[in-house]
């Protein structure tokens, strides 16, 4: 596996009977994802990437993966809007968009 | 009755109830008036007779530390402290409760500097009231034995993994000697089987542990505990009678009422106070005055419910504590009051006496004055320090 990973079919309990007793739990369970903290998303436009990979290497979230065809792709559940990568693209094909627009 | 009568401090009535406890792993720091206890441990651990891993630690906060890391691995642990050592352990108080790991503390009840002084009162624990613990109160030896005992079988119990502290009042009770009932070690096993629980680290089952929770999950969790600590006055009671049944010593749940049941003026108070006030009760009522005593042996599960029963005819109450939130009102006295104003039925007169803070004596001649200040309370402050 390239990346960590979560199950994201994972369902965090939202009634008390379906907390644990106590802080323990299989792991990847109750993350909180940053998301929210967005207020401009990255966007990758693959068709032009040159999969130079600077973008992958800069984001301090560590959040852009390389996928099993080759592209990259974001982790919108912990990409928190910094735009770090979309300012050190070299090809200029990662935009930054607004959120909720 | 079985087992062994043995003439033992307080603090050694504890070792001998821990020892028999069994638990794996023991870490603790020594403070006056607690140190006993601990060396007394020590001993048996060296000597062969507690089969536990006894961690040095450089501090309280490393012993209560040491304890969470074992309850992690399902170990049945305990420590012990007192007044600056339990303040040192504030934050893994929170910790352990938080977790929901069951270890049992004794807290030696002391003053907390400054001014400096070992000498006993309860300012240590009940500044710790909302830490998440149970807190439980002994008046004699035989009592903080017995609560030991059955402060892990409460602790342990899955509806309430819950910390459990008892505490003793520091010399009145930790250095006193008393003739002790030690059960046998077969008596105490079947009462208090081996520790399990699925809330541990275990390689077959991987989990994580002590994670983080944020806004959206951290109050469910909170609120849980919660929730616990209610359900453990139940589960203290159902031990105590299980107790009873198979060692023949009753205890009557979280508060102990004696002769409130036609009284008209009643002092509350908690610890090893109550036996000076018992005896001033008995020579009041011989002369004719309706008088009682209730003492609180739990303050967390707060017996509300009980208080308001055992109280419900008395005219005067008088809530005497070793303890004062500065500027306000005894914490003891703060719980009391609630649990009345939640029926919205309080005694006529309710007062606070503030006491033996830093070891001040609490006389018989001190418990008279209380009583005839509660039969003509008219004109009095709310709280007042004798």
């Amino acid at each position: 596996m390239s990346h960590p990973s979560r199950s994201k079919a994972y369902r965090p309990p939202s009634r008390l009977e379906d907390y644990p007793t106590g802080t323990v739990f299989p792991a990847g369970h109750l993350v909180e994802t940053s998301s929210g903290w967005r207020s401009k998303r990255p966007v990758i436009d693959t068709e032009r990437c040159i999969n130079c990979l600077v973008c992958w290497l800069l984001c301090p979230e560590g959040v852009i993966r390389k996928s099993p065809d080759g592209r990259l792709e974001i982790d919108y559940d912990y990409c928190k809007g910094c735009g770090i990568c979309a300012r050190e693209c070299h090809p200029g094909v990662i935009l930054m968009k607004q959120e909720g627009a | 009755m079985a087992g062994m009568n043995m003439f033992l401090s307080g603090n050694e009535a504890v070792a001998a109830a821990v020892r028999l406890a069994r638990p794996q792993v023991i870490a603790a720091y020594p403070i006056t008036p607690q140190t006993t206890v601990i060396e007394r441990l020590a001993e048996m651990v060296e000597d062969g007779s507690l089969a536990s891993e006894y961690l040095h630690v450089e501090s309280e906060h490393s012993a209560l530390s040491a304890c969470i890391g074992a309850s992690a691995v399902g170990a049945r642990t305990f420590t012990a402290s007192s007044s600056q050592g339990l303040l040192y352990m504030a934050e893994c108080m929170h910790y352990a409760s938080g977790g929901r790991f069951p270890i049992v503390m004794m807290n030696a009840n002391r003053s907390v500097a400054l001014p400096w002084n070992i000498y006993g009162d309860q300012r240590d624990s009940l500044s710790l009231l909302d830490s998440g613990w149970i807190q439980a109160y002994a008046e004699d030896a035989q009592e903080a034995f017995d609560m030991l005992i059955q402060a892990f079988a409460v602790a342990e119990h899955p509806l309430v993994l819950t910390p459990a502290m008892v505490n003793l009042d520091g010399f009145a009770l930790t250095h006193t000697y008393e003739l002790v009932n030690v059960p046998d070690p077969s008596d105490v096993d079947a009462f208090l089987p081996r520790f399990t629980t699925a809330n541990r680290m275990d390689p077959e089952h991987p989990v994580s542990l002590g994670f983080t929770a944020g806004p959206q999950h951290n109050q469910a969790f909170k609120q849980l505990q919660h929730l616990a600590m209610l359900a453990s006055g139940q589960v203290i009671r159902e031990a105590e009678e299980r107790f009873g049944q198979r060692f023949g010593r009753s205890y009557p749940g979280l508060v102990e009422t004696y002769r409130c049941e036609d009284a008209e003026r009643v002092i509350v108070t908690l610890g090893s106070v109550a036996g000076t006030v018992r005896p001033v009760v008995d020579r009041l009522r011989s002369t004719g005055e309706r008088v009682g005593l209730l003492r609180i042996r739990y303050m967390r599960p707060f017996p509300d419910g009980e208080l308001r029963a055992a109280l419900a005819g008395a005219t005067s109450v008088g809530v005497l504590e070793k303890d004062i939130s500065f500027g306000y009102e005894g914490t003891v006295f703060t719980n009391v009051n609630s649990a009345f104003a939640r029926s919205g039925a309080s005694p006529r007169n309710l007062l606070n006496f503030i006491g033996g803070l830093g070891g001040k004596d609490i006389t018989p001649t001190d418990i008279e004055n209380l009583f005839a200040r509660l039969a003509a309370p008219e004109g009095l402050e709310t709280v007042t320090f004798i």
